[in-house]
């Protein structure tokens, strides 16, 4: 099952073409990896997935639904979730709050109960905490529940930052080159962590990485643009092997 | 009726060149600190009152023996009130803001902490002064020149030129000299330009500066223009020309000056067609109009967001 | 049975208030500071969520103060007083004790109305843009006001004096002080829970970053025009109470300067802080009283203590603690939600 479907996606800005024509797929129950030079456009595929820009040309289509004219906070309310390359976690709320936050599309109760403490608030109230504890204590930092992010070692915050994305249930996780600025010990404990994700929850995930070790060892398939258009796709085998591949990181003239 | 326009024209522009010239040292100094500086307006006021010594002192009161004619005095008057404004707007920032800033302060604590130097520059007036009026000296005779039946003051002419006149030195100074760049420099990345080995209080220093003298320019003109002095006079005015700013784009010192004059002609307009007690309501409802319509100002550029 | 030590504790703040009021222990003037604290402490607490827990830079709250005043003093005046304006009253002034908390209840939903108008076009805009459309929001407001001679103008307008002896046909008790205070407390429970909730704290999620918000299912705008419609309205109540107060209202006294006031209250207390908005009203209402008797020197005392007050602490009386952050013993005395 095809769970998200991207048609002839382009992106100008002012002129300059971040993204041009890109077609890609994405099944269900898939881990794919999305690569490329800097600034070949990658994070630009992701905030136009998440809503955050609207595309100049094409479509994003996430479970047969066109993403076209949603706002971020309905794209996520969808079921599209992502992490940010340098994390951007509420670093003055708590870890536990940031969790909360995040499940803002399914509240569930109007302003009406909130302000008079009606059952219904307090019941759902209970669930999402209740429901973020949980989290929490299946990635065994809820010892931290109460801790500010700003405190925590750089490696946590990277996983503070998977919990919340997962919290609110998405089919769709977005990975914005999660191993960054990890050191290598981190980064087999996250590409570890990443592994466990795919297995424990029903859900797919997309992940812009740059460090090969972490994409070849995950995904299933990867994609490779340059210049905002796809040069490539295929089995991390067939990628490595790939002259196209290799013209876009090493340059023409080194062959 | 063609001259009755004309003339509310004549008039707006130099209305507007009042506000321009504050709006001016708004924007220079938010550009560079994001410090929405709200004792301007009151720096004005000082800039008046500075004015208002010099020129009494040359002209031969407190016992000073006159020995200059009128267009002398001026022409004195002006350089130094442009610098001892300047030094009081500097002693702001030495005294009130950068102190704040080295502390890591919110930046909205240094624009509370503004407001309250404008608080103090008012109230100390009235105190030190006294609440009667302070008349400001003619030290040129009026002229007036009659196109049609449209007046023209010298006075007038004079005040919309220095106004354009002072908006070119100042796009100069910000586009063409070193120190400008480093102030576009800050304004982009406040964090890389220390790195750079600009001395980043040296500029600012100089924003004020530049800033403070547009003021005590502002303050003589308006002083000329409406000779009649009082400690509250800036603080009206400031709260306006900041609004000019931001209609014009904060930050931008195009943005500034068209907004002065763009507030101005609203203002003369709605005065000349409307009873006045609705002066700001419907300048004001333009202005909001005109930030609905365009949210960034008319020269300002939107900001993207890097994810 | 800590849930019960706050209110027995306001109930007791209460009467013990309104005891030495009934028995002239304290007088007029000393009632009068009183029920402005109770304002200012709305007023303070209000900003304080658009400024300080969202972290928009809003600077024309007497703005909606000046619509609440007004709106509530009109309904008060033309349904329970005999008055020049309105003629006989619409209602039985009997009924004034009960309606009186309704009409201002009113007026906190107009100030909420012109503040819903007021944030539409700043969510196009960012940062101090707001600042511009609230000072520019003030300044139409009270030259709005000026501008309809039927209430006034800038003569203001009175008469709220007999609505407070048509309360007291009813009971003569110091009806100010109980709404003032029953008010307060009100609003202090509404921000509170507000906050508190998960949806509230959307709120700090937007200051904190709202880009990471909008695309963790926050919908930033439609908080923000909550948000912002709660702080006006709550000033539209503060506006209502201050007019009832005083028993006259001017254009004039809802000018910037009384924004400022607002203003330097929320900063003086620490952004974010209830508890630090509640102690700066407290200490900067006693600091306008007390510092009367200096007259002129005062407004130049005032702001520059308060400068100093900023030097030594950059982040306010409380930061943006509470004060059972800072005494935690206070957390097994009371519950307060």
């Amino acid at each position: 099952m095809t769970l998200l479907q991207i048609k002839d996606l382009t992106q100008l800005f002012s002129g300059l073409c971040a993204v041009s024509e890109l077609n890609l797929n994405l099944d269900e129950r898939e881990l794919v990896g999305l690569i490329g030079p800097n600034g070949a456009g990658k994070t630009t595929v992701f905030n136009l997935a998440s809503g955050f820009y609207q595309p100049t040309h094409g479509k994003i289509i996430f479970q047969g639904r066109n993403l076209a004219g949603l706002k971020p906070h309905q794209v996520s309310a969808l079921g599209i979730a992502r992490t940010f390359q340098n994390i951007r976690l509420w670093k003055e709320m708590s870890v536990l709050d940031n969790i909360l936050v995040a499940q803002h599309f399914h509240l569930g109760y109007g302003l009406g109960s909130l302000f008079f403490r009606t059952p219904r608030y307090l019941k759902r109230e209970r669930e999402i905490r209740h429901k973020a504890l949980e989290l929490l204590e299946i990635f065994k930092i809820d010892a931290y529940a109460e801790e500010k992010p700003g405190n925590l070692p750089y490696g946590m915050q990277r996983k503070v930052e998977i919990v919340r994305a997962l919290s609110s249930g998405p089919k769709l996780l977005l990975l914005d080159e999660p191993a960054a600025g990890l050191q290598s010990a981190d980064v087999n404990e996250l590409i570890t962590l990443i592994q466990w994700v795919y297995d424990q929850f029903d859900l797919s995930i997309w992940m812009i990485e740059h460090q090969m070790k972490v994409v070849m060892s995950l995904c299933s398939r990867i994609g490779v643009i340059d210049f905002g258009r796809l040069i490539a796709s295929g089995t991390p085998t067939e990628i490595q092997q790939s002259p196209e591949v290799i013209k876009a990181y090493l340059g023409d003239d080194q062959l | 009726m063609f001259d009755t326009l004309l003339q509310n024209l004549l008039n707006a522009l130099q209305w507007g060149s009042f506000y321009s010239l504050i709006a001016l040292g708004y924007t220079l100094v938010y550009g560079v600190l994001r410090l929405i500086n709200f004792a301007h307006g009151d720096i004005v006021m000082v800039g008046a009152y500075i004015a208002f010594f010099i020129s009494s002192l040359l002209l031969g009161q407190y016992g000073m023996p006159a020995f200059l004619p009128g267009w002398a005095v001026l022409a004195l008057t002006i350089p130094l009130t442009m610098v001892l404004t300047s030094v009081v707007g500097v002693t702001l920032e030495r005294v009130a803001y950068r102190p704040l800033r080295r502390k890591g302060a919110n930046r909205l604590y240094v624009v509370i902490t503004a407001l309250m130097a404008g608080l103090i520059l008012e109230n100390g007036n009235l105190l030190l002064l006294g609440a009667s009026r302070k008349k400001f000296p003619e030290m040129i005779d009026k002229v007036v020149y009659k196109f049609g039946s449209v007046y023209v003051t010298n006075l007038k002419i004079g005040v919309i030129l220095t106004a354009i006149l002072s908006f070119i030195v100042l796009h100069f100074i910000i586009t063409k000299t070193k120190v400008g760049m480093a102030m576009r420099a800050i304004s982009y990345d406040k964090f890389a330009v220390p790195l750079m080995g600009i001395p980043i209080d040296t500029v600012i220093v100089f924003t004020f500066v530049l800033g403070s003298s547009m003021a005590g320019l502002a303050g003589i003109l308006f002083a000329l223009s409406y000779p009649i002095l009082d400690p509250y006079m800036g603080m009206s005015i400031g709260w306006k020309a900041f609004i000019a700013a931001v209609v014009g784009g904060i930050g931008d010192i195009r943005g500034a000056f068209a907004g002065g004059f763009i507030l101005g002609i609203i203002e003369i307009m709605v005065v000349a067609f409307f009873p006045s007690s609705y002066r700001d309501l419907i300048a004001f409802s333009i202005l909001l109009l005109i930030l609905t319509v365009k949210p960034t100002g008319l020269f300002g550029v939107a900001q993207t967001t890097k994810i | 049975m800590k849930r019960f030590n706050v209110p027995i504790l306001l109930v007791v703040l209460l009467t013990t208030l309104m005891g030495l009021a009934w028995f002239e222990v304290i007088d007029l003037y000393i009632q009068t500071i009183v029920l402005f604290m109770g304002i200012n402490i709305i007023t303070s607490t209000s900003l304080n969520l658009v400024n300080g827990n969202m972290g928009e830079f809003s600077c024309g709250h007497a703005g909606f103060i000046a619509v609440g005043a007004y709106v509530s003093s009109i309904l008060s005046v033309a349904l329970f007083t005999k008055s020049r304006t309105f003629g006989a009253p619409l209602l039985p002034p009997e009924l004034a004790a009960y309606g009186f908390p309704l009409v201002l209840i009113i007026g906190g939903l107009a100030a909420a109305l012109t503040g819903l108008l007021v944030a539409l076009p700043s969510f196009r805009t960012r940062d101090d843009y707001l600042a511009i459309i609230t000072i520019a929001a003030n300044y139409i407001i009270i030259s709005a006001i000026i501008n309809i001679d039927k209430i006034g103008g800038a003569r203001g307008f009175m008469g709220m004096k007999r609505v407070i002896f048509a309360m007291e046909k009813c009971a003569e008790i110091p009806w100010m002080i109980l709404w003032v205070f029953i008010f307060m407390v009100l609003s202090i429970i509404i921000i509170r829970r507000y906050m508190s909730s998960t949806y509230g704290k959307g709120v700090e999620a937007i200051r904190q970053d709202e880009v990471a918000a909008e695309i963790m299912s926050v919908n930033t705008n439609r908080i923000k025009l909550v948000t912002f419609m709660i702080s006006s309205g709550l000033a539209g109540i503060a506006g209502g109470l201050y007019a009832h107060t005083i028993g006259y209202v001017n254009p004039k006294s809802f000018d910037l300067l009384k924004s400022t006031e607002a203003l330097v209250m929320v900063y003086l207390g620490g952004m974010g802080s209830i508890s630090g908005s509640i102690i700066a009203a407290v200490v900067f209402t006693l600091m306008l009283e007390l510092l009367r008797p200096l007259q002129i020197i005062k407004w130049v005392a005032i702001p520059l203590l308060l400068i100093i007050i900023m030097q030594f602490r950059p982040e306010g009386i409380m930061g943006n603690r509470e004060l059972s952050d800072i005494f935690p013993r206070l957390k097994k005395f009371y519950k307060f939600k």
